[in-house]
């Protein structure tokens, strides 16, 4: 599998990178690590006439301690989230989901920039930035603004980046607990992967939790408002089961 | 677009297309054809290389991404005549039936007891997940990791 031939482009900043999607428009594409674009690309079903490689911007891979929270870089690549000592020791869930992804071959090339910004309701990194009620930081032509995770995923593979904004730091509360859902500062935080067309929160469960319901009561309504889909690997009432079992499993993981 | 990379320690220098995929570039203008395409959807590693001294799957990077960086391939491992320890672990512990898995499950390896200093079994198992085996049923392919694991001294 072959992609339709584009001119491509590798930038060593960000404001050249934003230039050429500012010159390019809906044309260009941004390329990190490239394990969600390419496979889209060899199967056509991405046809962008320029690929702006950001993949060697080395100053936006960093795990740093910001006082109130953790800031990552958008091109901290799985495998440097995954053996983080910094986020091993303040938000070990996002240490511990991040050597879950693929496989180390995956984690060696994916960033979770790329992960935030593809927007696959199937992936694992957004769901947790999600539950931590985590933030965005994007540049684009007019400067610098910050997204919250709540508001960033719009629908299946749709964000709220516009195609000339580049995703620069992902800022997540310091959280020590780990499991599949975060507990922090006396309120817990449930993010579902693969529920709906954009990873969600368990809104439901969130709130039974804050109003003093056991965690088996607040997990029994995980799946509800969500509209899983069905495909080969599970139906839709397979998925919202799995997901009070999936959420009481966490939930119990979180408290212990 | 010119690359210039490093394959098994020799400078290589050519004109490609954006398009073209590094494992494509390995066998076809390199014409190094121990890596495989299995899948060629990065489900089964059987185009595993080394990118920087870490596992890769060559059917998911473009060889312009690779412009720079130092690439091992299956044939890298042996030096002078001599298979690699994990190249003589895999035969001497039966790791291969058809073969067709082992030049990635190689790599895959190699790039895995880079990062452990020990190695349990089920941490074999895990840090191979990203490589398929139709053949062997994987039993002598962990047998083989882990005992390359043991035998340090000699891997270097
Ligand atoms: C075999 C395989 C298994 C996988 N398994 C899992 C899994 O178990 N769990 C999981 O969560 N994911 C999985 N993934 C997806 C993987 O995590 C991807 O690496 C990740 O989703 C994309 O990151 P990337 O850096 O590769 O992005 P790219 O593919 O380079 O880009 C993805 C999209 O984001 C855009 N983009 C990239 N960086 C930025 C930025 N800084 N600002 C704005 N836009 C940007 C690109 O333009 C593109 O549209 C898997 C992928 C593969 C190939
Ligand atoms: S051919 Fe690359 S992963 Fe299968
Ligand atoms: S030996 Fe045949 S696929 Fe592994």
């Amino acid at each position: 599998m072959i992609p339709v031939a584009f001119d491509y482009q590798r930038v060593s900043s960000v404001d050249e990178a934003l230039g050429l999607l500012a010159t390019h428009g809906d044309e260009a594409k941004l390329l990190a690590g490239g394990h969600s674009l390419l496979p889209l690309m060899k199967l056509r079903l991405a046809v962008p006439s320029v690929l702006v490689d950001v993949g060697r911007l080395h100053d936006l891979s960093y795990v740093r301690d910001a006082g109130d929270h953790v800031a990552i870089g958008a091109l901290t690549r799985h495998r440097d989230l995954e053996t983080s000592e910094l986020l091993a020791a303040q938000v070990p869930i996002l240490a511990h989901v991040a050597g879950q992804v693929g496989d180390p071959q995956v984690r060696h090339r994916g960033t979770i920039g790329g992960s935030l910004a593809h927007g696959d309701p199937a992936s694992d990194l957004p769901a947790v930035v999600l539950a931590l009620g985590g933030t965005l930081v994007a540049r684009g032509p007019g400067g610098e603004r910050t997204i919250e995770a709540r508001s960033f995923f719009e629908g299946f593979l749709q964000t709220a980046l516009g195609p000339d904004e580049l995703l620069t730091e992902i800022r997540v509360p310091k959280a020590t607990i780990v499991g599949a859902a975060a507990v922090r500062n006396g309120t817990t935080g449930v993010a579902l992967v693969n529920m709906g067309s954009t990873p969600l929160r368990a809104s439901a469960t969130e709130a039974a939790l804050a109003a003093g319901a056991s965690i088996g009561d607040a997990a029994a309504v995980a799946a509800e408002g969500t509209e899983p889909s069905g495909d080969l690997n599970a139906s839709p009432d397979f998925r919202r089961h799995l997901a009070t079992v999936l959420v009481r499993r966490a939930l119990e993981e979180a408290a212990s | 677009m010119r690359v210039r990379l490093s394959v098994n320690g020799a400078s290589q220098e050519h004109e490609v297309e954006p398009r073209l995929l590094l494992v494509h570039y390995l066998r076809e203008v390199v014409g190094l054809t121990g890596t495989n395409v299995g899948c060629d959807t990065s489900s089964c590693g059987a185009c595993t290389v080394l990118m920087d001294g870490e596992s890769i799957k060559s059917c998911t990077v473009l060889a312009v991404q690779a412009d720079g960086t130092e690439i091992t391939t299956i044939e890298g491992m042996a030096q002078d005549g001599a298979m690699h320890p994990i190249q003589e672990a895999f035969r001497e512990h039966h790791a291969l039936q058809c073969g067709y898995c082992t030049p990635g499950m190689v790599m895959a390896a190699a790039s895995l007891l880079k990062e452990h200093a020990d190695l349990t079994e089920a941490e074999v198992r895990e840090g191979l997940e990203g490589n398929l085996c139709r053949c062997t049923g994987y039993h002598n392919i962990v047998k083989a990791v882990l005992a390359a694991a043991g035998d340090r001294e000699a891997l270097v």
